[in-house]
């Protein structure tokens, strides 16, 4: 029987400081035994248990995508024990990675239909690795125009801002990039909240078209109305939501929300499918 | 004994019906033989669900303390034993509440009964309970047994020294008489008279069937830390799981925070599932404040507690 | 299905000629109450203790369990490396178990033994569990078991049931494990399979009558979770509640565990305990947000748990047995037959 509780060895390979302030970090890992990386093929909205013995466990998302092969990437947050301790770690330390876990954006109800992609802050993991998987080559023809609205609180707090400015330049691609402010005379993208640079320049929805939104609550409450307006039925909103979790696998029970739990029948939802839990999230 | 009941329902009413209070505060008849219930009431044709009976364990200052209390209620009264009141005090002097915002419908105690002792009377499980003054009627599927009310007393309600609310704004009945106790603290000193391998042992068997529920911890009206010590985790104090280490370092710990401050309520071992006489720990603090300091936590709203100030008279004899 | 009778006087004889074969574990009775527990030797189990404070629940999910360690020895080879604990595989049996303790366990083996993920050391622990249960023709005041799908003779998720009938136990082998335990123990004076179950069942149905709580499930179903979410009563519920962990603690169906990792000198060892939806950190992100930060939340969540998410998740009922123990020891008596059939009987005014 195989051990869900065990996770696949692996290596710090690079770590990069993510934003201007440092508090987050971006971890690529590469696995210990080789063969363990086929184990963890996984799919663009999953996430992984990131395991230190001794120190604890993290879910987060998957921020490299399944069409980058050789390594997993993870950007985290530093903000109590676990996350304290791997943004203290080094290149060349050796942890656990417990995974794919959880379901993902629903790739196969994607295709032929417009995406939207909505993200703020540090919720922007999951959406590259979805990106990077439409972008690819092997992907792009599967669906049709891709918008993308990202903020942050300035611009150093993008994540993974050469790649953004990459995919602007790009033509089958509609990037809106913004910030909440800047004194950056040389800022040539949007200034302005995500929920409002969404109602001003994400498209109209039509019945082919699906938002896949991830960012702080607050950013969350906002947009959905701004969503609403531009004609997004909630089955067409995608969401990824977060909650404490411990096993990861749903069987210890703290995930929850109503009947869902949000490792397990999560942490992808649709705004139709959260309308019917209690709001406990 | 006069349960004072009726008394207690009149007052509740008349305060509801004044507005002088928005809810009070008591005890409600349990689903089972010899349980009640904590209750919260607003409304004067309510009264007649409270109760006051020999079976009346917990503490409800346990409710009323910054936590629990929402910044926008209004005053609230509580029905209040003597440790209870005591407690409501301590709560007043360690800027938990304060003393406008409770009104205590004091309630002279002459004990509660200790359900285990009673419950171990029989083989098979308690089907029923009546009180009628000193005379308890008992009954299983087996057999019914009659007890006197004086020889099933918690321990802590038979060396209690403060059964009349210290503190009131309107008392429930007539005071009932105090007792005076030739060695109130036997049961510490019999411990403490045990070498310290002996003493080892006992402490391991005391604590031996704990279950970390924290319901000693919950129901304690001095426990209202927003985070208690044992769920810390930046840095973590101590193991959660039942290391027995870590399962006395809670115990320990916790009657070290009530030292000077625990009145003996009991509420802790009433609550215990597992019937564990957690009060071995507190009451050796509660006699060391006595002895050291002359303290008894919650009878005077004026003074301060022993260890919140620093008199030079306080005994030195530990700096050598 | 067959019958066997085991004399009382053969009874401890066979449970020490099992004892090389299996861990017993059953009831005793202590100055506290009755627990189950593992039996030395020279020990045997009380086969008339009142209902068990705890359930038999730890015998597969001990309260506390190492799950997996790691050398943290930077000059060892697999340093940091996590390896699993091994499963406890050894056969034990826990006898004189009451029959809604058997049905706890199948609701249980739900949530650790599905089609996506097996946990290794539950899923050990019950294959090597055999449960011997024995019918209770007494049930106390707070056994509601068949309103809730079980009963004080129900076979579910029983090896073997057995009935006190003075000086013998008339016995029903059920399974294939069961037979095994009764081979190991040399109890093997076959009875009448027909009046055998004859006197099964009305001795049944004597232990049904004297059940005395009606608790009412029936309309739970065709309830929406945000109606009974939203109602009004919850805060009177909750009031008295302290928060404590001594429901789930008790509860046999409760299963929820945290995680931990503690380190010693050189060793990283990961371990479960049991956890408990009342506590404040249940829920409480790292980030200082905490979806459930009052009480009446908490409380509500325990019992739409219970009686409502699980029933709508898996539709086996709810997850409840009925043993009582949860209103047994609750320190401020709420009561989860109240709390069920205000659910039940809960209509919107809408």
């Amino acid at each position: 029987m195989e051990n869900p509780y065990l996770p696949y060895p692996v290596r710090i390979d690079d770590i990069e400081v993510a934003t201007e302030d440092k508090s987050l970090k971006t971890f690529t890992f590469v696995f210990v035994n080789p063969e363990d990386e086929e184990k963890f093929a996984y799919k663009a909205g999953q996430f992984a248990e990131l395991s230190i013995p001794g120190v604890g466990e993290i879910p987060i998302g998957i921020a490299s995508s399944p069409v980058e092969k050789g390594f997993v990437k993870f950007t985290v947050f530093r903000t109590g024990v676990v996350t304290t301790h791997l943004h203290n770690m080094k290149k060349g330390d050796i942890m656990g990675i417990r995974g794919p876990l959880g379901n993902w954006y629903p790739w196969d109800k994607l295709e032929n239909k417009n995406v939207v992609i909505i993200g703020g802050g540090f919720a922007f993991t999951t959406l590259r690795s979805s990106i990077v998987y439409m972008l690819d080559p092997a992907n792009r023809k599967k669906f049709k125009s891709i918008d993308v609205v990202y903020g942050a609180r300035s611009p150093g707090m993008l994540l993974y801002r050469e790649e953004l400015f990459e995919w602007e330049k790009r033509d089958d691609i509609n990037m809106h990039i913004t910030v909440d402010g800047t004194d950056d005379p040389d800022w040539q993208y949007h200034t302005g909240f995500v929920p409002q640079v969404v109602e001003d320049h994400a498209p109209a929805a039509d019945e082919d078209t699906y938002a896949i939104v991830c960012g702080p609550p607050i950013m969350i409450k906002f947009t959905q109305p701004a969503l609403t307006k531009l004609g997004f039925q909630p089955h067409q909103i995608i969401m990824s939501l977060e909650n404490r979790m411990k096993c990861g696998i749903g069987m210890c029970g703290r995930c929850n929300i109503g009947k869902e739990l949000v490792c397990k029948d999560g942490p992808v939802f649709t705004l139709e499918e959260i309308n019917q839990t209690p709001k406990e999230y | 004994m006069d349960t004072c009941i009726e008394k207690i329902r009149a007052i509740g009413a008349d305060l509801l019906a004044k507005g002088t209070v928005e809810k009070v505060i008591g005890f409600a008849n349990g689903s089972i033989p010899m349980a009640t219930r904590p209750v919260a009431l607003t409304s004067e044709k309510d009264m007649d669900k409270l109760v006051f009976n020999s079976v009346c364990g917990l503490n409800l200052a346990n409710y009323v303390s910054k936590n629990s209390l929402s910044k926008k209620e209004g005053k609230i009264a509580v029905v209040a034993k003597g440790c209870d009141a005591r407690n409501l005090v301590t709560h007043i002097v360690e800027n938990q509440i304060s003393r406008d915002q409770i009104y205590i419908i004091g309630v002279p105690c002459t004990g509660m009964v200790d359900k285990r002792k009673i419950a171990a009377l029989f083989e098979d499980e308690i089907t029923g309970f009546e009180e009628d003054n000193d005379s308890l009627t008992v009954s299983s599927a087996s057999k019914t047994e009659t007890v006197k009310k004086a020889d099933v007393l918690r321990h802590n309600c038979r060396v209690c020294t403060h059964r009349n609310p210290p503190v009131y704004d309107v008392m429930a009945g007539e005071p009932v008489e105090e007792q005076t106790l030739d060695q109130p603290y036997e049961d510490v000193d019999q411990i403490a008279a045990m070498d310290p391998d002996a003493r080892w042992t006992y402490f391991e068997k005391l604590t031996e069937n704990c279950i970390r529920c924290y319901a000693c911890r919950n129901a304690c009206p001095l426990c209202y830390c927003p985070t208690c010590f044992v769920d810390e985790s930046g840095p973590q104090w101590v193991g959660k799981g039942q290391n027995e280490t870590d399962v006395t370092t809670f115990h320990f710990l916790r009657a070290f925070h009530c030292a000077g401050r625990c009145t003996d309520c009991g509420a802790c071992v009433e609550a215990c599932p597992m019937g564990i006489n957690v009060r071995d720990f507190t009451r050796k603090l509660n006699k060391d404040a006595l002895e050291l300091f002359g303290w008894e936590a919650g009878l005077d709203l004026d003074k301060r507690p022993p260890l919140d100030v620093y008199s030079p008279n306080d005994p030195n004899d530990f700096i050598k | 299905m067959n019958f066997i009778t085991i004399d009382k006087k053969d009874w401890t004889r066979g449970i020490d000629q099992s004892r090389n074969a299996y861990r017993v574990y059953g009831p005793v009775k202590d100055e506290n109450g009755c627990q189950i527990k593992p039996l030395a030797p020279d020990t045997h189990p009380e086969m008339d203790a009142a209902v068990t404070v705890m359930s038999a629940k730890s015998v597969l999910f001990p309260q506390t369990e190492k799950i997996l360690t790691a050398t943290l020895d930077e000059l060892k080879d697999d340093h940091h490396v996590m390896k699993p604990v091994e499963t406890d595989d050894m056969p034990r049996v826990v006898l004189g178990i009451r029959p809604y303790d058997a049905k706890a366990v199948q609701l249980v083996k739900l949530n650790f033994d599905n089609p996506d993920y097996q946990d290794p050391y539950w899923c050990a622990a019950y294959d090597a569990t055999t449960f011997v249960g024995l019918g209770v023709t007494h049930p106390g005041p707070c056994d509601f078991s068949t309103a809730v799908g079980s009963g004080p003779f129900s076979e579910d998720g029983l090896d073997v049931l057995m009935a006190d009938m003075d000086d013998k136990y008339l016995t029903k082998i059920l399974t294939e494990k069961g037979e095994k335990w009764a081979a190991a123990c040399g109890f093997d004076t076959v009875a009448d399979p027909k009046e055998s179950q004859v006197l099964f069942d009305v001795l049944r149905k004597e232990a049904e009558k004297q059940i005395q709580t009606n608790v009412a499930t029936d309309k739970l179903a065709g309830k929406t979770i945000l109606d009974l979410y939203d109602a009004p009563f919850w805060d009177e519920v909750a009031f008295s509640c302290i928060n404590c962990g001594t429901c789930t603690f008790v509860c046999p169906t409760c299963w929820c565990f945290d995680i931990q990792d503690e380190t010693r000198h050189n060793t990283a060892v990961r371990f479960r305990n049991w956890d408990t939806c009342m506590s404040p950190l249940f829920t409480h992100h790292a980030s200082g947000h905490n979806p459930r930060v009052t009480k009446v939340q908490r409380v509500r969540q325990r019992f739409m748990h219970k009686l409502k998410y699980f029933l709508d998740k898996y539709d086996q009922g709810i997850m409840c047995v009925g043993c009582g123990r949860c209103v047994a020891s609750c320190p401020v008596n709420i009561d989860i037959r109240e709390v069920c059939n205000r659910m039940n009987d809960y209509e919107t005014t809408k």
